[in-house]
């Protein structure tokens, strides 16, 4: 009986704590900045869309708050900031003449095109990847970043792209990635060192275990910027165009979106913004 | 369960295997050697081996064997000395293990009774012949269970190999697991490799504790 007793305790702790630890993250979870006025945009083709927008005075973007380099909100400031937050402003220069009257939720992969749905945001500029998949679900603009597989080496490497990748280079990378597929095709008969994440993985490069570490650039930019003694180098070999995407129907708003990307590329500002966040100049088209 | 996804990857399963066998045995024969060194120094009668022996065994015998690793392979390039992630792992393995089986050797030594080193000291041996020739031979007997203990332990520890990129059972488990999803099914087959290593390590240490105690 007194054993029973003890595991009945035992087991409500238990419990407890589940339930606290499950109660704080749930806390962590809704971080949106949300100010009121949702989004809610007029269906259809009839060219209302920007319409909207203007009407509400205030364009309302769907962004990640959690990936360096594109959109990462700073603890301390409370502020996100990065590459896809500079673009979601220059579209909300282009259609309201404001890039302040710009309001950011934040989305995650799985949350950001049923938002889209339901009108909660205009637009996605969140580090979305083109496909023929969501294609059918949203409207896509135009490629506003070539991400893609790419290579880290120390400056001055011999290596410069992935043709010096020998079958005897030592490379690097992280456990179950498919960029360790991707060169392993790539270069036949090479194989990976393979660490649990980006950080140990990043650590070996550092203590001189490999040559070259690879994965998605946008994470390659992100070490890099963190030890600038390490270089990315000969563009991308896989290509993930990143795009961002409007409600299905939405034409004038993709019309907008891509007239803004053009105006951006042919100033020079798109040039600047790139290399602000990813610490080069784009890759030519 | 669905075991079928373990054909196309059997390459992968049995290089880790054998690599986990090679850094077993360079581990086992390493440890031994210099634990059986560590225990005599720690019992000495000199003060200046002892207490090195002491200071290395209470050092590794106290801190992680992750730690050990991780100094092997990402800190001793800063010194100069460039390990690949097996030999960092083996070389750690050993070096932890050692400091236990110095332990289990130092306390074998010491139940053998003290008399027995004075009656064979006034038979003229030296310290070094008493203790080869009637100490350890006694001592021996006493420490195989422990021993084995820590043999189990240095196959099983061995998985360490897998953060430092060592090629061995638990690597490659790690990278079919991230490939496959079938993670149950990944990990019980490597359970299966480590068994056929430890099973028949522990029946052959009996076998060897029960043969000495009837000759001895």
């Amino acid at each position: 009986m007194r054993k029973r007793r003890w595991l009945g305790a035992g087991a409500s702790l238990l419990l407890l704590a589940t339930v606290a630890l499950t109660g704080c993250g749930a806390k962590n979870e809704p971080a949106s900045t949300n100010t009121g006025g949702s989004a809610t945009t007029a269906p259809a083709d009839d060219g209302s869309a920007v319409q909207a927008i203007k009407d509400r005075g205030k364009l309302v973007v769907g962004v990640k708050f959690d990936t360096k380099l594109f959109g990462l909100k700073d603890p301390g400031s409370g502020e996100v900031e990065g590459f896809d937050i500079d673009v979601a402003r220059a579209i909300a220069k282009k259609i309201l003449g404001d890039e302040t009257k710009l309001e950011l939720k934040e989305v995650t992969s799985k949350t950001r095109i049923p938002m889209l749905d339901n009108g909660e945001i205009d637009l996605i500029v969140a580090t979305m990847t083109i496909n023929e998949e969501r294609k059918t679900q949203v409207d896509f603009s135009d490629v506003y970043f070539h991400a893609g597989q790419s290579l880290l080496v120390k400056k001055g490497s011999a290596i410069k792209s992935i043709d010096d990748v020998t079958k005897d280079t030592k490379v690097i990378g992280q456990k179950g990635a498919t960029s360790i597929k991707n060169i392993e095709e790539k270069v036949p008969g090479l194989r990976v060192q393979q660490y649990e994440n980006y950080q140990e993985a990043f650590t070996a490069l550092k203590a001189g275990k490999g040559e070259v570490l690879t994965t998605d650039n946008a994470i390659l930019f992100g070490m890099s910027q963190q030890d600038p003694e390490y270089v990315v180098v000969g563009g991308t070999f896989t290509d993930e165009p990143y795009g961002i995407a409007a409600k299905k129907g939405n034409a004038d708003l993709v019309a907008a979106v891509n007239e803004t990307l053009k105006e951006l590329k042919d100033s020079g500002d798109y040039a600047a913004l790139y290399e602000k966040w990813m610490g080069e100049k784009p890759p030519e088209e | 369960m669905d075991f079928s996804f373990v054909g196309s990857y059997s390459g992968d399963f049995l290089e880790g295997f054998k690599n986990t066998i090679y850094a077993s045995l360079l581990g086992l024969a390493g440890s031994f050697v210099l634990g059986l060194v560590l225990a005599v120094m720690r019992i000495a009668p000199w003060k200046a081996l002892r207490a090195i022996g002491t200071a290395y065994v209470e050092f590794f015998r106290n801190i992680p064997l992750l730690l050990v690793v991780y100094i092997f392979y990402l800190g001793l390039p800063s010194l100069g000395a460039d390990l690949d992630g097996f030999a960092s792992g083996t070389l750690g393995l050993m070096i932890y293990t050692s400091a236990f089986i110095a332990e289990a050797v130092r306390a074998g030594i010491q139940s053998v009774p003290a008399g027995q080193m004075e009656a064979a000291r006034s038979t003229g041996l030296s310290y070094v012949q008493a203790m080869r020739l009637v100490i350890l031979p006694q001592a021996v007997r006493i420490v195989i269970p422990p021993i084995t203990n820590q043999f189990l332990n240095l196959v099983k520890n061995s998985s360490i190999l897998g953060v430092v990129a060592g090629f061995d059972l638990m690597y490659f488990a790690d990278n079919v697991n991230s490939y496959t999803f079938q993670t149950m099914e990944t990990y019980m087959v490597a359970a299966a490799f480590y068994l056929i290593l430890t099973v028949p390590l522990a029946y052959a240490t009996n076998v060897l504790e029960r043969k000495l105690a009837r000759t001895g």
